[in-house]
């Protein structure tokens, strides 16, 4: 098929955030971004199959000789949608040898659905050009992200946040045939688990959803251990097959640099003015509760914060994570009573997934998923996040660069912009590119709901958050205007940065937490 | 076949580059520069930020020529995000590389709003190097508060690279805005030293750093240059490194009344001796009394060396405070971060400040009753104690430890 096959997006319309938007997304009617709120659907979530206990083997055993053996019986065919997970982060191995199966057993068009992709995944790109793989709907970091900003992807990438994935499933805008989870440790019952095991990487949450709703779920381990594995973070009774294999993961690489603490000076300086914001502010009070996303500067960020909880005898109610060594140190010292585990960083927070009561899993469904009976993200009084350029306006983007490439997924950023205060930790300038700008390439955030742009020149409060500007008086925090730091960096840098030079080819929407479109990414040229 | 009317330019011309090159420089550029007989001017510029700042690149390259009166150049350009001032002193590198006579200059315009002029009596507690052919550090030196940036032309540029490392630091000096920090300029020894004074003299220099200062003749020499060069004040602080320095100290302090500071480089001092550099310093302690009583015996301020291991913040915190206690008032610092921890050990302590406090109290206090000895306690003040008192609160007041008004504001 020719590249240019879904090219037609079909007319675009302007969305409530004055983006144009595809009507239609890989032949599917989508809805316009509305506005924070607006959007407000109806009806009855999505069901899996009905299925006969007496159809599984009474004894449990669900094993498989191979992977493609349990591709084959869960009927795998063109055009399906297979879903993977990135608790390994850098680190999976299962996804790419799921596609070599499916590869070589002919299937063509399939749909590839992973809660995120990484670096280790570019080996999917020869499958994308074979014609094995459509197209990817998920966060793509890096290769994939760049060879479908190109414009080499047939179908229309998708990108959704860790909670609107969940939504996608739940409301059945999308549907998974085929979900692979990838196991630390796991029964032949297909109970499994990811905190324990020769490849133990934490948590498994991500797979939760897939688990629930696709119609076959394998889940695949390196490290079977006797009925029951316990404890369990999927549960055997959603699961088809078991497939053992040599190896389903390496957990040191779930430590990249996005989980690694900066020691870049300016991004530290960054991460100390974000916490002592946060304490001048006051929302820096016995009980409160915070999270720090990925990224070094938000690592940094719960380093700093953790000194001055201890200067002002302060403890938390609760954190959420993304755990890492950082917040588990805190969690050992009795800084928080509570880790509320979203994914994991570091061995150190597997270690203590296994070992801590007060180390609690959760999934996107607890924290982030729009169809819930809310959710976790909200009631959080601060968050750091990152950001790839914000504009005069607060909004921000997270997913393209300046040129317009698509480089970066979504992750759990949307969910949490819902927090309490919501602070975005970028350098002012990166390699010449001024982070602020009049407007942002790509549109993943509302300013509405980002309250804090922090750079190392200084934080710019948004003016709608009267109450924040009013408690960051008297603060020794530079603050200032963001027209201001714009002005100022944009001398430094030779004026402001000309726009991405893109054509009018749509290569991927993004959606909202509500599963609206809120933006698009078109092709870059050259 | 030569056109019989060549161009007027009869000097040497070759093919020449400057800055770095490769897939992983960041905020800086290569430039390769080679003079044409005709063709006017040839562009071939790729960049990492080519769709933002492409057109402004090229933009610039065409003025750059014009500037350095170049009419026929092939000009290549390999970018990884340079800033404008970079980019600058790249081209004018390569540009008087490849045309020792080159006459013409590209200088950027000045940014700063208001010149801070150099001033003799200011805080010396930290001052942060700046590699001076390494731009990315540059930029946001500023933003972590040391009281001085020294733009380093001298052990941290090879030696390949002073000559684009020197119009690099001058371009720096007119573009970037350092909060506040005193200006200040490491130059080499010896005839590259007044080399790097031609080329930064003028530029709001406000101190220079002589290195390798054996004699008060070498500091004269550095002084005579840059009142040739410029009618600005530049003060001078003599970086003593060798045992003949040690012994020459109060020579070379008292040297120029434009010397404000002194201090002792250990690397290369320890070196001399032949003995290796450990943390206790044991080896040093002698030359560095020797600094502070020659900076103190001349009136200037005693800066101690820098703290090498940037991970060891406690080792750096120790190190610091035995520097104050000896009488040092300031430290050199290789890392930002360093910068805080440098500024925590010389502030007066909050102990310090109170008893300093008391004492200045119970001074005024006398005095206003007439009498003429002062006691605070069992213990009589003598006037140096006072002096030492009002100096403490003095410093504390500058770094906000101590409100200005706080003997009305408390009683």
């Amino acid at each position: 098929m020719a590249p240019t096959e879904t090219a037609a997006a079909g007319e675009l319309v302007e969305n409530a955030a004055g983006r144009l938007v595809p009507r239609r997304i890989n032949e599917r009617a989508s809805v316009p971004f509305c506005g924070v709120g607006a959007h407000l659907p109806q009806g009855n979530k999505v069901g899996p199959p009905i299925r006969r206990a007496s159809d599984y083997p009474v004894l449990g055993d669900k094993r498989v000789g191979s992977l493609r053996e349990a591709l084959e019986r869960c009927g795998l065919r063109d055009g399906m949608t297979i879903g993977t997970h990135h608790h390994f982060r850098n680190g999976d191995l299962v996804a790419n040898a799921v596609f070599e199966e499916a590869a070589a057993m002919g299937c063509r068009d399939l749909r590839w659905f992973p809660s995120a992709s990484f670096p280790c995944h570019e080996p999917q790109i020869a499958h994308l050009q074979s014609g094995v793989i459509h197209h990817i709907e998920g966060s793509m970091n890096g290769p994939l992200g760049d060879h479908c900003s190109r414009g080499k992807m047939r179908g229309m990438g998708v990108l959704r946040s860790h909670g609107g994935r969940w939504q996608a499933i739940q409301d059945g805008e999308v549907h998974v045939d085929v979900a692979v989870i990838a196991a630390p440790a796991a029964d032949c019952f297909g109970n499994a688990t990811g905190d324990r095991g020769p490849s133990a990487c934490g948590l498994l949450g991500f797979a939760l959803a897939d688990s629930l709703y696709a119609d076959h779920v394998i889940v695949v381990t390196d490290h079977l251990v006797p009925f029951p594995c316990l404890p369990w973070q999927i549960q055997g009774n959603n699961v088809d097959f078991v497939v053992e294999v040599d190896k389903v993961g390496e957990p040191e690489k779930i430590v990249s640099g996005t989980t690694r603490v900066t020691s870049s000076p300016d991004r530290l300086l960054i991460a100390e003015y974000c916490a002592r914001f946060v304490r001048d502010t006051g929302i820096l009070r016995e009980g409160f509760s915070f999270q720090a996303g990925a990224g070094g500067t938000a690592l940094a960020f719960g380093i700093f914060l953790k000194e001055m909880m201890q200067e002002a005898g302060v403890t938390a109610g609760f954190v959420r994570g993304g755990s890492n060594e950082y917040l588990v140190s805190m969690l050992e010292e009795g800084l928080t009573p509570v880790i509320l585990d979203g994914q994991t960083f570091d061995l150190e927070g597997v270690r203590s997934m296994r070992e801590n009561a007060g180390h609690q899993n959760t999934s996107p469904f607890t924290s982030y998923n729009f169809h819930g009976k809310g959710n976790f993200a909200s009631m959080v009084d601060v968050v750091i996040l990152g950001a790839t350029e914000v504009d005069v306006g607060f909004n921000a983007n997270v997913v393209t660069h300046t040129d317009g490439r698509l480089l970066h997924g979504i992750g759990g950023w949307q969910n949490c912009l819902f927090a309490g205060c919501t602070i975005l930790a970028v350098p002012a300038l990166r390699n010449r590119i001024p982070v602020v700008l009049d407007e942002v390439t790509t549109l993943c955030g509302p300013g509405e709901l980002v309250d804090v742009i922090a750079t190392e020149r200084g934080l710019c409060i948004n003016p709608a958050r009267t109450d924040l500007v009013e408690a960051a008086r008297g603060s020794s925090v530079p603050i200032l205007d963001i027209a201001e730091l714009k002005r100022e960096v944009d001398a430094i840098c030779g004026g402001p940065p000309d726009r991405a030079r893109t054509s009018e080819r749509v290569v991927a929407a993004i959606q909202w937490v509500d599963g609206t479109t809120i933006d698009c990414v078109r092709a870059v040229e050259g | 076949m030569m056109s019989e009317t060549a161009t007027p330019s009869t000097g040497e011309r070759r093919a020449a580059e400057a800055g770095p090159r490769g897939p992983r420089v960041r905020s800086d550029c290569w430039v390769g520069l080679t003079p044409q007989e005709s063709g006017g001017i040839a562009l071939e510029v790729s960049s990492t930020v080519e769709s933002s700042y492409g057109r402004s690149i090229r933009a610039a390259c065409e003025e750059g020529a014009r500037a350095l009166g170049i009419d026929h150049a092939r000009i290549e350009v390999e970018d990884g995000g340079a800033l404008p001032f970079v980019l600058m002193a790249r081209l004018e590198a390569a540009a008087r590389r490849a045309l020792p006579d080159l006459a013409g200059r590209w200088v950027p315009e000045r940014t700063e709003a208001a010149p801070t002029p150099a001033c003799r009596e200011r805080r010396r507690r930290s001052r942060l190097y700046l590699p001076g052919n390494q731009p990315k550090y540059m930029t946001n030196a500023g933003l972590h508060g040391p009281d001085a940036v020294i733009l380093d032309l001298e052990d941290s540029v090879a030696p390949e690279a002073k000559d684009a490392a020197r119009i690099l630091v001058r371009n720096a000096l007119r573009q970037v805005d350092f909060r506040g920090a005193e200006r200040t300029v490491r130059i080499n020894p010896g005839s590259l030293g007044l080399a790097d004074i031609d080329e930064v003299a003028g530029e709001n220099v406000h101190m220079v750093l002589i290195p390798k200062v054996e004699s008060a003749e070498d500091v004269l020499e550095v002084d005579e240059r840059l009142r040739a060069r410029t009618e600005e004040t530049v003060y001078l602080m003599p970086i003593i490194e060798s045992a003949r320095g040690v012994l020459q100290a109060p020579r070379i302090a008292a040297a120029s009344e434009r010397v404000a500071a002194l201090t002792i480089g250990l690397e290369d001092y320890t070196a001399d001796l032949g003995v290796p550099r450990t943390e206790q310093g044991d080896e040093s302690r002698w030359a560095r009394s020797m600094i502070v009583h020659a900076a103190r015996g001349a009136g200037v301020a005693a800066i101690d060396s820098v703290f090498s291991d940037v991970s060891d913040m406690d080792g750096l915190r120790r190190a610091v405070g035995e520097a104050k206690s000896m009488g040092f008032e300031g430290s050199g610092c290789i890392h930002p971060r360093q910068i805080r921890v440098v500024h925590e050990a010389f502030d007066p302590t909050p102990a310090e400040v109170e008893r300093a406090c008391r004492i200045v109290r119970a001074f005024r206090g006398a005095s206003e009753r007439g009498l003429g000895v002062v006691s605070l306690g069992s213990k009589m003040i003598d006037p140096p104690v006072v002096e030492r008192a009002l100096q403490t609160l003095a410093q504390a007041v500058e770094s906000g430890l101590l409100a200005a008004d706080w003997e009305e504001s408390e009683d």
